[in-house]
């Protein structure tokens, strides 16, 4: 890969989804693109990159999709998901009582484990037969990606990392060598293809946001951009949720918790405060 | 540092299972089938066994019943690791008393996955 040709695929990839890709990435980019470069017809990952500085929009955005790591797995790191049902959970559906609506936000799903660990978690807490309405909202840059999570089917590799046993048994059924999530994780969840550079504002206000390990792979400006816009749409007492390595700015990490878990600083303006003002 | 038995009729299989919970600070044992298994715990209870299906002299369901008759029903925890990767194989399993079940073939991360979900990691 010639230095004009990173160059291009670096500034693309960071101003179609504010991704960073760093020079030593470049063994990484050829072999992430050899199959995109293939799919195209083209002969080799210097041929499509060839097509830039404007490739077509189909190869721009599969090679967009081919960059963006799609690690995941079911309960991934395990004391989120612990803390989000013994501690967050129940915190929230007594502050939320009276309205009995909870709207959770996983922005970066990939194929789908994340928000299937939070459906499972919420089934189980038994919400919707007490009336209450729960929106679980699931995005991710990846159009493939989201039309596996959509898919819902898993390997038995993927179902095993992170799933205990008889979760599994309770909640998929088994096609052969892999496995389906039921029906009911399905309907609880809506996954859409959905760009953290673009507007919030179909989101609506969210109580908590799942966006681990996600944001350190995009540029500073972006970052910053991003967490202005999700300080607008969590609720007063929401809950934001990073990776255990990632800060954010302009949000106070929570004490007694896992790290990754932060909220908005006591006394800052809500979407909400700031129209009523 | 905690004790696991691997029990399973491939010599290969052990040696793979030795090496990755060995990575994971565990001290391991092996057996070849249930029957040896069953010598092995009689001789040193460890904290968990990892066990195949399908042995000769003694099959992993037949050696986990007996385990269980012979102990308080709950000790040790008991792992599964067998390509009998059916929905009636694992219910079986648990229905006897397995804690967790790995479908083979497996790598590092859904043993070392398996082991943090029975609390031993």
């Amino acid at each position: 890969m010639t230095p004009d040709a990173f160059a291009n695929l670096a500034d693309m990839l960071r101003r179609r989804s504010g991704l960073v890709l760093t020079p030593d990435k470049i063994q990484l980019a050829n072999s992430r693109l050899a199959p995109v470069a293939h799919l195209f017809g083209f002969k080799g990952v210097a041929a499509l990159l060839a097509e830039f500085p404007h490739p077509r929009e189909e190869i721009a955005q599969a090679v967009t999709e081919a960059m963006t790591t799609n690690e995941t797995s079911f309960f991934r790191d395990r004391d989120p998901f612990i803390h989000f049902r013994n501690v967050v959970l129940p915190a929230m559906t007594t502050s939320r009582a009276s309205a009995r609506r909870l709207r959770i936000w996983c922005a970066a799903v990939s194929t789908g484990q994340e928000a299937y660990s939070l459906a499972m978690i919420l089934d189980e807490a038994n919400l919707a037969g007490f009336d209450w309405r729960i929106d679980l909202i699931a995005t991710d840059l990846s159009a493939a990606a989201i039309a596996r999570a959509k898919d819902g089917v898993y390997s038995q590799f993927e179902v095993q990392r992170g799933l205990p046993i008889q979760s599994l048994l309770k909640n998929f059924t088994q096609e052969g060598n892999q496995w389906r999530v039921s029906d009911r994780l399905r309907r609880m969840v809506s996954f859409r293809t959905f760009n953290l550079l673009d507007d919030f504002g179909w989101l609506g206000e969210i109580d908590l946001v799942f966006c681990r390990n996600v944001l350190l792979y995009f540029d500073g400006p972006s970052r910053t951009m991003i967490f202005a816009k999700l300080a607008d749409i969590l609720t007063p007492d929401g809950t934001l949720v990073l990776g255990a390595t990632e800060s954010a700015d302009a949000f106070v990490a929570v004490s007694d918790a896992p790290r990754g878990f932060f909220v908005r600083p006591r006394g800052a303006a809500t979407r909400a405060t700031v129209l009523a003002g | 540092m905690k004790h696991c038995l691997v029990v399973d009729d491939s010599r290969v299989i052990r040696k793979v299972a030795c090496r990755i919970l060995e990575s994971l600070q565990f001290a391991t044992e092996e057996a070849e089938d249930g029957a040896a298994a069953l010598d092995a715990c009689r001789n040193k209870m460890p904290d968990v066994i990892l066990l195949d299906w399908q042995m000769p002299n003694m099959t992993g369901i037949e050696f986990l019943r007996t385990l269980r008759r012979q102990n308080d029903g709950t000790a040790p925890i008991v792992v599964f690791c067998t390509t009998e990767n059916d929905v009636g194989h694992i219910t079986e399993a648990l229905n006897a008393g397995a804690n967790e079940y790995i479908m083979k073939p497996f790598d590092r991360e859904i043993l070392e996955a398996k082991l943090a979900q029975v609390g031993l990691l």
